[in-house]
């Protein structure tokens, strides 16, 4: 049994060790706003913070999550970063299939969290971990610029 | 079919509504109620005077859309389609996806289905009056009660006015009586356009605000009550059976509960995925291979280009093309290649089903609802009424889920356990499992006058023919699948004399299918590659030959005009980048794109920046069909640049995103999109930009660097 801290509620999971983060939120814990891409950490869906930090949930063995608070878009209600960067989403229509958009949205967060105002190459730098097969990339890009500019 | 949607019958309407059950509930709408309605047949229900429009006496205004949303924002153009005539506003309503049902059949493609670019141009007008026909029936309804000329009274946001008076009533407050009204016969009248307030302007999504939260459901993410996951390994040689399975090391996996067979697949059940992951790499399998264990991608190339000689089926012909060949002053000639490619949408293929004896309920994203529903009828043994199919949003469709084979599959193993089963293929089984566009080869031979005109054209196209097994009854009878027609008979250009055969040849060990641009991706990189080749040899710029042939085409001539004054042709441009610039005329819209590119002494290819110029006649939405164009050039970018599905002993080599690239967004160019204000009817859109970027790109990449790129993908080691 392991005390996973999700979303800012402890949870009690009985699953194995290996068993990658990703399913852990998706299939036992009930939340399905983290998708499941690729398994091998290659396209970003997955994109969870774990202390803060982006990672790949669908590489990420649940075991070594340990104490660290893991935030998954469903637990962005009270977070301000969080409002700006959904907002400026929405502003200009960023989403196509949307499917890839909740790994966007949460590396965004995580890259506008350490660096507000991120260069163009900054942003490349923590984006291009996460594909989209719309290629909403263009429009991804000048909302981070425009919550940079915003805040 | 103008009146297609006046001729859908009430009893039609209703029946259609027997399997609806998934509502999207619209964010904006989120302060009304969230009724999910199900039309019931009874009079004294909801007013649905056809099969798009509801309207409950709870004032609840609900638009059941007949395409499938898979990112084209559809939902958002024909819920706007329809609310513009209804008068209502698009924070009043909400939406619905159409249920599997005749009353939403596409007549282009022949079922119900949302794919070749087709949704706006087969609605702009029926969706339009279905509104209006509810809009005529609510006001005469209203002016029954108040006993006034309907003349007298107008619509507006959901509530008819009588203006002499200034009495109101809301739509809600008329249903029961619009209901029992009959729906005209005749046609109805439609706005004038310049009284849109819709339509052209630009809306916000509106499945965005649930796209950003992680709220939209699409298949992957259904829930059900005791529901367990299965994954799924089948043969991984086309047409191979499966043998023998041992499954006792699988069924020791903490998490799983069942391992399930079919004839040429094996499904782990589990608790969870992981679980049936786990125990599905536990499994020992037996496969008999078949006939197709020894196909390689040398095999799949060598059938093609041996088939550039010998016989082929004359597909069109204008003039005498070979006759004004030989008396050309030059002579131009090519062979274009281009490979396999896999569709890999980000959502893997995923399927939930739950067969009892009396129903099976599928919950799947396809953009197929009919086929996927009778599918499941056949597999099941149960009458189609049975089978209730709840279309979700889909996570990238780009063709793969015109496909129902995976639904055909998941119910194959859920029939056979008592709780909904949610099968979700990995993304290894995603691709190596998929529906492929085929490889083709082309081969064209121009003539060129001595003032460098075209004076002839010969082209033979070898490759599958796809509609033959997608719809059979659409080939033609010569034997052609006209598909391949696409860019290379309609072009934007005149010319004077063409002939065009076709050698089809089925690819061994794969099965080809529809994928993003269908014949327009495919011909437009090899006639405008081709257009290069011939202006190369007239010793004449691209634009300015492009310019020569589109005398009388006026809507080309003016994109060509406008693409290349914005991306400033002919201006000098660094060493190693070059422009490259496409014309096409394909789906019914008008494109020009010129890609700038740049290449490095080591090989590597930068796209820098891309210039679209459109014109798709009427825009409903004029900034989804920007995104449409930045989506759909990236798609196609990623293909042109990486993409190649191969085979050895059968079996596609290409696993995952490491293997098969996709870009990415430091690697995706600037874009820019113009668009042309226009008075025609709508033209397609979701695929053009796809259509345009393996043309464009190796157009630059030649200028560039001087020698031609006649083999897809451009950085592979066929180019």
């Amino acid at each position: 049994m392991l005390t996973l801290q999700v979303n800012g509620t402890a949870h009690q999971v009985d699953v194995p060790d290996d068993m990658p983060l990703l399913w852990v939120l998706r299939d036992v814990l009930g939340l399905p706003g983290t998708k499941f891409g690729c398994g091998i950490g290659q396209c970003g869906a997955c994109t969870v913070h774990v202390d803060g930090k982006a990672v790949r949930a669908c590489s990420l063995p649940v075991s070594l999550v340990g104490r660290r608070p893991v935030t998954t878009i469903e637990g962005l209600a009270e977070d301000e970063v969080a409002a700006e960067v959904t907002k400026a989403w929405l502003e200009i229509d960023v989403v196509q299939c949307g499917y890839c958009q909740p790994g966007q949205i949460m590396a965004a967060i995580a890259l506008l969290k350490g660096n507000l105002h991120p260069s163009d190459d900054e942003i490349d730098q923590a984006m291009s971990g996460n594909i989209c097969r719309c290629g909403t990339y263009r429009r991804i890009r000048a909302a981070i610029r425009n919550v940079a500019g915003a805040v | 079919m103008a009146m297609t949607t006046i001729a859908v019958s009430r009893r039609q309407a209703l029946a259609g509504a027997g399997g609806l059950l998934m509502a999207v509930v619209l964010p904006r709408a989120r302060s009304r109620a969230a009724t999910v309605t199900r039309i019931v047949e009874d009079q004294t229900g909801p007013f649905a005077p056809n099969a798009f429009v509801r309207i409950a006496p709870d004032g609840s205004i609900t638009l059941i859309l007949p395409n499938v949303e898979m990112g084209q924002g559809i939902y958002t153009g024909e819920a706007m389609l329809i609310a513009e005539e209804l008068d209502v506003g698009l924070d009043q309503i909400q939406i619905e996806a159409a249920p599997a049902d005749e009353a939403y059949v596409t007549k282009a493609l022949g079922t119900e289905a949302t794919g070749g670019s087709t949704s706006t141009i087969a609605t702009w007008k029926s969706l339009r009056e279905a509104g209006a026909v509810a809009r005529t029936l609510l006001i005469r309804a209203a002016a029954d009660r108040w006993v006034v000329d309907p003349a007298s009274c107008q619509s507006e946001a959901g509530v008819v006015r009588h203006v002499p008076t200034g009495r109101t009533l809301t739509y809600g407050e008329l249903a029961v009586e619009a209901a029992a009204l009959p729906v005209p016969s005749g046609p109805v009248a439609l706005r004038d356009p310049s009284t849109f307030r819709l339509i052209g302007h630009a809306q916000h999504r509106l499945d965005g605000p649930a796209k950003v939260n992680g709220t939209a459901t699409f298949g992957i993410d259904i829930q059900q009550p005791d529901m367990k996951i299965g994954t799924v390994a089948a043969c991984p040689v086309m047409g191979g059976v499966l043998l023998h399975v041992d499954d006792r090391a699988a069924r020791q996996v903490p998490g799983v509960r069942d391992v399930l067979t079919i004839g040429n697949a094996v499904c782990v059940v589990g608790d969870h995925y992981w679980a049936a992951r786990k125990g599905l790499e536990a499994l020992a399998i037996t496969w008999d291979e078949g006939v197709n264990a020894t196909v390689s991608t040398e095999t799949v190339y060598r059938q093609l280009h041996e088939a550039l000689q010998g016989p082929a089926i004359v597909a069109n012909t204008k003039g005498d093309a070979k006759t004004a060949i030989k008396g050309a002053a030059a002579r131009v000639e090519a062979v274009y290649q281009q490979p396999l490619l896999a569709h890999a949408p980000m959502e893997p293929i995923n399927c939930t089903v739950h067969v009892t004896p009396e129903r099976c309920d599928v919950w799947v994203g396809t953009q197929v609802p009919m086929r996927a529903r009778d599918a499941a009828a056949e597999v099941t043994g149960l009458p189609k009424e049975k089978v209730f199919l709840h279309n979700q949003y889909i996570g990238g469709g780009f063709g793969r889920r015109l496909e129902h084979e995976y639904v055909t599959q998941a119910v194959q193993f859920a029939r056979q356990v008592p709780y909904p089963l949610k099968v979700i293929w990995s993304r290894e089984e995603d691709l190596t499992m998929d529906r492929y566009r085929p490889a083709y080869v082309d081969h064209l031979v121009g003539g060129l006058d001595a003032h460098g005109k075209l004076v002839g054209l010969s082209h033979r196209i070898v490759g599958p023919a796809v509609v033959a097994r997608w719809a059979p009854e659409a080939l033609l009878p010569n034997g052609v699948d006209d598909d391949l027609l696409v860019a290379t008979v309609e072009t934007p250009y005149a010319i004077p004399a063409m002939f065009l055969d076709y050698a089809r040849r089925e690819t061994p060990g794969v099965v080809t299918a529809w994928w993003r641009g269908v014949g327009g991706t495919r011909g437009v990189f090899v006639i405008e590659s081709f257009i290069d080749e011939l202006a190369a040899s007239a010793k004449v710029d691209p634009v300015a030959f492009r310019r020569r042939m589109t005398e009388d085409r006026p809507r080309a001539r003016a994109v060509l005009d406008l693409a290349a004054e914005k991306a400033e042709w002919g201006t000098t441009l660094p060493e190693g980048v070059g422009r490259g610039v496409a014309l096409q005329y394909v789906f019914g819209s008008y494109l020009a794109t010129v890609m700038e590119v740049e290449m490095s002494t080591m090989g590597t290819v930068r796209v820098r920046r891309a210039v679209v110029a459109v014109d798709c006649g009427r825009v409903v939405n004029p900034d989804q069909v920007v995104s449409q164009i930045e989506g759909g050039l990236i798609f196609g970018l990623s293909a042109a640049l990486f993409n190649e599905v191969t085979l050895k002993n059968g079996r596609v080599q290409e696993k995952n995103f490491n293997t098969y690239r996709v870009l990415r967004m430091n690697e995706s160019p600037a874009i820019e999109v113009h668009l042309i204000d226009s008075t025609e009817d709508p033209g397609g859109i979701g695929e053009t930009g796809t259509a345009a970027a393996a043309a464009a790109l190796a157009n630059a990449m030649a200028a560039a660097t001087g020698r031609r790129y006649r083999r897809l993908p451009l950085t592979g080691p066929q180019a």
